[in-house]
């Protein structure tokens, strides 16, 4: 086995842990701003697509990253703004309750 | 990976590192609602740190169809979307997350895609693996998004279609997928395997979601972005990127921990949510309730109740937001407050089409969070609950899961609202619930039934409490 891929599981697991302590901290009140979040984050793929859209290797390639480009972007943007919508109505009073 | 690194690469490298980090501390901002925006901000800054970072790859050499593809993106997302950010209200919005799953699946399948046609017979065996799984879950989360859309914007019908031999189907093809997957590792060059696989993911994506019915949305919806959070995670396997792992192992992990909450809500199995098809056939048969009779209770009595009680607790169901009457509950609940009355909103995981939906639609209606209280926090408070208003929810408080084995929902968590001193139903008619399953609750002695739509009852509510 390759030294690159023991060394790419390491990160996946760590991070898979990582993730697991966050999010189960996440209470469930904000359960569906997670889920809108989780869904920009996938955005990430923009990654990929980026450098797939600006390769020499062929114009089928560039079309390709191109549509994915616009995809991943659409996904992002459009994740973390409809997330920031439903953070914004989660307001508590500043009435002392009893 | 061995050996010095050149300058450009080490940029790269810290600016993901960092990038990486902002993406942890993003959601770890989620954890409260009081950080949570400031979370998601970071998060933003995290993508725009990929992005740069990206753009200093030794293999980016042009910027026109990055540039293009950036510009448009944003337009879509912004403009075309705009009405998402203002006025689309938020029962719709598991469609749309669902649609934008879809978006960004479609994106790491092209990815995956392209680098297999560069590539070719040439792809050493890990890489190739690393590719079919991305264009294998790519492919499925693409198809099961769009499905999922088209049944929540109820464009497709939203009760589960069945056919023959489902099941046994299903798991053919997911096999098949999986078998053409190992023949496209064992030789990369079998590009027909690759083809056939990627098309068979994309049926299978369509023939998982149809037989899932409305009320295990939230499952299907989470576990669509479990998959796409692992297609990123093994695009960045295939192309060997540090931060592409780590954020779809984030978003894997988030996807499957809410797909768990939600199966251990309903007390079923994944299995079950799959292969189950709910709600076609109902399980058990359900308890004779026998020849009890309900109570009606009038507007005016069930207003004279709330007002002189000391605690009231709240629990809405979907058929509350599916009336839209979730204003008209925070103008009755104002008022109780304003005379001193204490009110709970008692919140079950599954209410809704998507996990904690319902904490959203109240939030959306201008009810504070404090008042907001999940299932473990607020099933201790029932016995010392004056009145119970159970508006537009069933299997959620039937009290059959705590004490009837035969019950389909049996072992299910529920609200014990048959603990408080008395409950007020407010519902439509004498249908049963989502399940089809007899409430016993209806004919609990304490129980008092007031029939009608939820908008119209709410609204007659208000007006006697304003005249007490």
């Amino acid at each position: 086995m390759h030294l690159t891929i023991v060394i790419q599981i390491y990160v996946f697991v760590l991070a898979g842990i990582v993730g697991y302590q966050v999010i189960s901290r996440v209470p469930p009140l904000l359960h569906t701003p997670l889920m809108s979040a989780a869904n920009a984050i996938t955005g990430i793929s923009l990654v990929g697509s980026l450098v797939a859209a600006g390769s020499d290797h062929s114009t089928l390639s560039n079309v390709l990253g191109f549509i994915a480009v616009v995809c991943a972007t659409v996904n992002g943007v459009g994740g973390f703004l409809i997330t920031d919508r439903m953070l914004k109505m989660f307001r508590r009073d500043a009435r002392p309750r009893r | 990976m061995s050996g010095e690194l050149p300058g450009r690469e080490l940029v790269i490298q810290g600016i993901y590192l960092l990038s990486s980090v902002c993406f942890i501390f993003g959601l770890r901002g989620l954890s409260g609602p009081e950080k949570a925006r400031n979370g998601m901000r970071l998060a933003a800054f995290g993508m725009l740190l990929a992005v740069v970072g990206t753009l200093f790859h030794a293999n980016v050499v042009r910027f026109d169809w990055i540039i293009a593809g950036l510009l448009l993106g944003t337009v879509i997302g912004v403009v075309i979307g705009r009405p998402l950010f203002i006025s689309v209200p938020m029962t719709a919005m598991p469609q749309w997350v669902a649609l934008s799953h879809a978006a960004g699946a479609v994106a790491a399948t092209l990815v995956g895609i392209n680098e297999y046609m560069i590539l070719g017979a040439t792809t050493p065996k890990g890489t190739m693996g690393a590719l079919g799984f991305e264009v294998l879950l790519g492919a499925l989360t693409v198809t099961g998004s769009v499905m999922a859309f088209g049944k929540l914007q109820e464009i497709l019908p939203g009760r589960p279609i069945t056919w023959p031999f489902q099941n046994i189907g299903n798991l053919v093809l997911a096999a098949a997928a999986i078998g053409l997957l190992v023949a496209v590792v064992v030789n990369p060059g079998w590009t027909w395997a690759f083809w056939a696989m990627t098309a068979i993911a994309a049926v299978l994506g369509i023939l998982m979601v149809l037989p899932i019915g409305g009320a295990d949305m939230p499952v299907v919806i989470s576990l669509l972005n479990a998959y796409a959070g692992l297609s990123a995670s093994a695009m960045g396997f295939a192309l060997d990127n540090n931060l592409l792992i780590i954020v779809g192992a984030l978003d894997g992990t988030s996807g499957l921990l809410l797909s768990i909450l939600m199966c251990k809500a309903m007390n079923r199995s994944f299995a079950n949510v799959i292969f189950g098809a709910f709600g076609v056939v109902s399980g058990g048969a359900a308890k004779a309730v026998g020849a009890a009779e309900t109570r009606e209770i009038s507007p005016d009595d069930a207003a004279v109740r709330l007002a002189y009680a000391g605690l009231v607790v709240v629990v809405p169901g979907y058929g509350l937001a599916v009336a839209q009457a979730q204003h008209a509950l925070r103008e009755l609940t104002d008022l109780l407050e304003k005379r001193g009355v204490e009110v709970k909103y008692a919140i079950h995981p599954v209410a809704g089409r998507m996990p904690g939906h319902m904490n959203v639609l109240l939030a959306e209606a201008n009810v504070n969070y404090d008042r907001l209280f999940d299932l473990e926090e607020v099933n201790g408070d029932f016995e010392r609950t004056d009145v119970v208003l159970v508006i537009g929810a069933n299997d959620v408080v039937n009290p059959a899961a705590r004490t009837d084995p035969s019950s389909p929902i049996y072992g299910m968590p529920i609200l014990n609202v048959d603990y408080a001193r008395s409950i007020i139903v407010m519902k439509r008619g004498m249908g049963s619930g989502f399940a089809g399953i007899e409430n016993e609750l209806f004919y609990n002695p304490k129980t008092a039934m007031l029939f009608g739509d939820a908008k119209q009852s709410l609204g007659v509510l208000l007006t006697e409490l304003k005249a007490l």
